[in-house]
Formats: C-alpha cells, sequence, structure tokens
C-alpha cells in the first residue's frame, strides 16, 4: 500500500555495520584525492603535461605520426581529402603545445569555424582519439600522460561535434 | 481404435513460452539483427574501450553487481548496438549463473533481458529443497537523461541515468509455498538512478546509484515479507581504475535490504550487502572478459552459516 515509501538505510546500517562504512570511505577518499591531486596540477598551469609529453620534440613526433594515420583511417581518413597535411600538423603541433601547458602561440581558427563545413558525429570525434591514442602508443607516450591529454581535449567535443 | 481417437483428440502442443524460451529466442534474435546490422552499416562501434561498461548481473550494463549510467555496446549518437553475456559465480555452498542481452540506440536508451539461475546444491535439503534451483527473468530499461561520462572532461557533471528492472521468479510450486508463508512475492520491479562519472586524467570512474528496491537477495528469494514490505532507497558504489585501455581493475559495494529479517526462520535469512574486486580486460570492442572475487555475505545463514565467496567470472560480446 505504501510500498513507495523510501527508507534510508544510512542511517540503519551507520552504528552496526561500521566495517562496510570504512570500506565505503576508503573508496571515497581515494576517489577524492586523485581527483585533487588532478585539480591542484591543472590550477598551477604548469608545463609538466607538456614535458611529460617530451617537449616540442615529442609533440612533434606525435603529430607526426598522428596525421598520416588519421589521413589513412577508413572511418575518418575521408575527412582530410582537402586537407593540406602539413598545414594540418604544424597547427595540431602549436595547438598540443599550447593546450599542454607549452610557450607556443596557436594561430589556427577556433575549434567550432575549423569544423564548420564537415558533418562531425560524435563517432567522427571518438574515432580522432582513437587515432591519437594509437599515435601516442606508437610514440611511447605513458597511458596516464595520454590521459592528461585527453582530459584537456575532450571538452573540445562541444565545439568538434556538429550532426547526430 | 481407442488409441487412435485419443490421438486424434491429444491437445496440440503449447506453444507457451518458457522465460528460457524467450531469452534463447531473444538472444537470436539480436545477434541475428547484430549480425546483419554489422554488414550493412557496419556501425554501433563509435564509443571508446570499455566505456560501455560491462554486463551486470541483472544485464544492465554497468559494472558486475551495479547498474551505470552507460548504455551496453559501442554504439554512441546515431548508433545501434547489442551485447550478450555470461557470468558464473561460485561461493562456498551456492553456484551462480547468469546470461542475458542488452541492446542500446543513441548511448542513450538500454533495452536488456536476462536470466539467473541460483543453484542452492544441497543447502537447503533439511526444508525439503534438495537441489533446488531459484531462477528468475529480468527485463531492464535504462534511459540515460543527461551528462556525458567520458568527454566533458572539465566539469564534474556526470552521465545520469534512470532505470528499472521487472524481475519474474518461477517458483516450483511447494518454493511458491515458502514465498507465501514469508509474505514475499514471486515478482518485483526496481527503480533506480545512477550516476557515472570517468575522471579521465587520473582514469578514474566512479560510480554511484541509489535503487528503490524490495527484493530479498537480488528477488531471488522473492520481493518483500509479512515485515517488510515497503520500497527501501539502497546505495551501491561502484570505483574502477584504468591501468590501459584495455585493462581496468575496481571495487563495488552494494547495499541490500533485509527484508526477512525477522521471518518465521527467527533471524535464519538474513541478508548481507554485497560487494566485489574486479579486473576487466577488454581485448576488442567485440570482446571483454571479467574476473572478480565476490563476497555475498550469509545467505540462509540458519542452513549456510558462512559468508558466501566466491570466484566470479564473466564474459561479453558486444556487436
Amino acid at each position: 500500500m505504501n510500498a513507495f515509501v523510501p527508507d534510508f538505510p544510512i542511517a540503519r546500517h551507520l552504528p552496526s555495520k561500521s566495517p562496510r562504512w570504512s570500506l565505503l570511505g576508503a573508496l571515497l577518499i581515494t576517489a577524492l584525492v586523485q581527483t585533487q591531486v588532478q585539480a591542484q596540477s591543472q590550477a598551477q598551469a604548469d608545463d609538466s603535461l607538456y614535458q611529460a609529453i617530451g617537449g616540442q620534440a615529442g609533440i612533434a613526433r606525435v603529430t607526426a605520426d598522428f596525421v598520416p594515420r588519421l589521413r589513412a583511417d577508413p572511418r575518418i581518413g575521408e575527412f582530410f581529402k582537402e586537407t593540406k597535411l602539413s598545414e594540418l600538423q604544424k597547427q595540431l603541433t602549436d595547438q598540443l603545445c599550447v593546450v599542454s601547458g607549452g610557450p607556443c602561440v596557436y594561430e589556427g581558427s577556433n575549434m567550432k569555424d575549423a569544423h564548420a563545413d564537415m558533418k562531425i558525429r560524435k563517432a567522427d570525434f571518438n574515432a580522432l582519439v582513437e587515432v591519437l591514442q594509437q599515435s601516442m602508443d606508437a610514440q611511447g607516450i605513458p597511458f596516464n600522460v595520454q590521459n592528461r591529454l585527453l582530459a584537456r581535449l575532450a571538452p573540445m567535443h562541444r565545439d568538434v561535434i556538429n550532426a547526430p | 481404435m481407442p488409441l487412435r481417437s485419443f490421438r486424434l483428440f491429444r491437445p496440440l502442443p503449447s506453444f507457451r513460452t518458457s522465460p528460457r524460451q524467450l531469452v534463447v529466442g531473444g538472444l537470436t534474435a539480436l545477434l541475428c539483427t547484430a549480425a546483419s546490422a554489422q554488414l550493412s552499416v557496419a556501425g554501433g562501434n563509435g564509443k571508446l574501450l570499455l566505456t560501455g561498461g560491462i554486463s551486470s548481473i541483472d544485464g544492465a550494463a554497468g559494472g558486475g553487481l551495479t547498474p551505470w549510467a552507460v548504455t551496453g555496446s559501442y554504439a554512441t549518437t546515431g548508433q545501434f548496438g547489442a551485447s550478450a553475456y555470461i557470468t558464473r559465480l561460485g561461493t562456498r555452498d551456492y553456484s551462480f549463473t547468469g546470461y542475458g542481452v542488452a541492446a542500446s540506440w543513441d548511448d542513450r536508451l538500454e533495452v536488456s533481458l536476462a536470466r539467473q539461475d541460483f543453484d542452492t546444491g544441497d543447502r537447503i535439503a533439511p526444508l525439503g529443497f534438495d537441489g533446488l534451483r531459484l531462477k528468475q527473468t529480468i527485463v531492464g530499461l535504462k534511459w540515460r537523461i543527461a551528462g556525458d561520462a567520458v568527454l566533458d572532461a572539465d566539469t564534474w557533471m556526470p552521465a545520469v541515468a534512470v532505470g528499472l528492472v521487472h524481475k519474474q521468479l518461477d517458483t516450483v510450486d511447494a518454493f511458491k509455498d515458502v514465498l507465501s508463508s514469508l509474505g514475499a512475492k514471486d515478482h518485483g520491479t526496481d527503480v533506480y538512478l545512477s550516476a557515472t562519472k570517468l575522471l579521465l586524467a587520473p582514469g578514474v570512474l566512479i560510480n554511484g546509484t541509489l535503487r528503490a528496491t524490495r527484493a530479498n537477495q537480488n528477488g531471488l528469494l522473492g520481493f518483500g515479507s509479512t515485515e517488510h514490505d515497503r520500497y527501501r532507497l539502497q546505495p551501491e558504489l561502484s570505483l574502477a581504475y584504468l591501468v590501459s585501455k584495455q585493462l581496468a581493475f575496481g571495487a563495488e559495494y552494494r547495499f541490500k535490504p533485509d527484508n526477512l529479517n525477522p521471518s518465521p526462520f527467527g533471524d535464519g535469512l538474513k541478508e548481507d550487502d554485497w560487494k566485489d574486486l574486479f579486473v576487466v580486460w577488454a581485448p576488442s570492442k567485440n570482446l571483454s572478459f571479467t574476473a572478480a572475487y565476490a563476497d555475498l555475505g550469509k545467505i540462509v545463514p540458519a542452513l549456510a552459516p558462512k559468508r558466501q565467496r566466491g570466484a566470479y567470472l564473466s564474459a561479453q560480446g558486444a556487436f
């Protein structure tokens, strides 16, 4: 009858089942500490990520691997059919340098304008992420460094994805 | 002559489908659909590796014990996808087999169908149920209502989903009597809200689920009881760490109600929370394997007084 009246198990569990709460607490604390570390590293706007990728030379190696790989990708290679690949590579190098905290200036157009005349779906965006991961793997960038860079690039999905 | 007329008037074989047939039929249909979809549009592959979670024991995508705000398969926006899984869990006194299928659309909507078979072995033979197997069929529906668990890496906004799972126990007649003596029903529906966030930079996934439920031991011992028939809100927490694109490990904790305590058996049907430590390996988008160490607490402690811990193994195919 009053079947939907909820009962809060937190109150019921708290006094008698403390070992469970210590596990739960440990899990939460681990998560919070992790994100705290992440927040601090971003707040200081340092160049540690830029350095971790290998500075200008490291980024240049990644983009030199990435651009031909992108063009050859069966899913999204067609998007770059008309693109001047050497120009794309230069702009990507500058962009990754800026995004990772390096001492560069990105002079290319913003992400929204750059993709305005293409229909980019979420699947295309994720395919590009996968190709970038392949390039970073190939250039020996450690997984945790890759993720720090991807975390700064991923929010660009709001400007890049423009088709359902 | 009498024999012939008997045959003539014998009723046609019944076409009423059992839940098992339903699941097997559904699985076949989905596999065929997925196979043809793969051939015709080659779609449903647009999500990043492991970002569809695995198949939970109730069939919905998530961790092993709890649903997450992700949809199964690798279908992203505008795509269809499907997945199928089988899970085995052996504990000190019991063994559990689960299998099922899920289909998702637009990384938004997920429909799942699962079948569970809990083998009590000889544990509850003293009650006259030697070799009793508790089986149930579970239909799930999940709708991601907001957020993106992966790409919104600069905000705290998680993916958020609402879902329901409807469970129907198969019951042999004698066990039906036990259920009714406890005041438990043979079917029930859980409703849940899940929030999932991948903290991309550190590679940590957090999920919190709040479930409104009346299920006893996930429904395997029915739903509600004479003493406790209300829905209760139960939190569930999952934490996972990505070691590589293909490998993650983590832990889960799922609170459960304790409706059958007390019962006519005193505290003999008391139930505990569930937890596990897991490792997931996805060699490709089509295949993932999960190994876990699960602790289901005590299950029918009147007859099986030790905690039920053991290995959980699951394989999932996604199409």
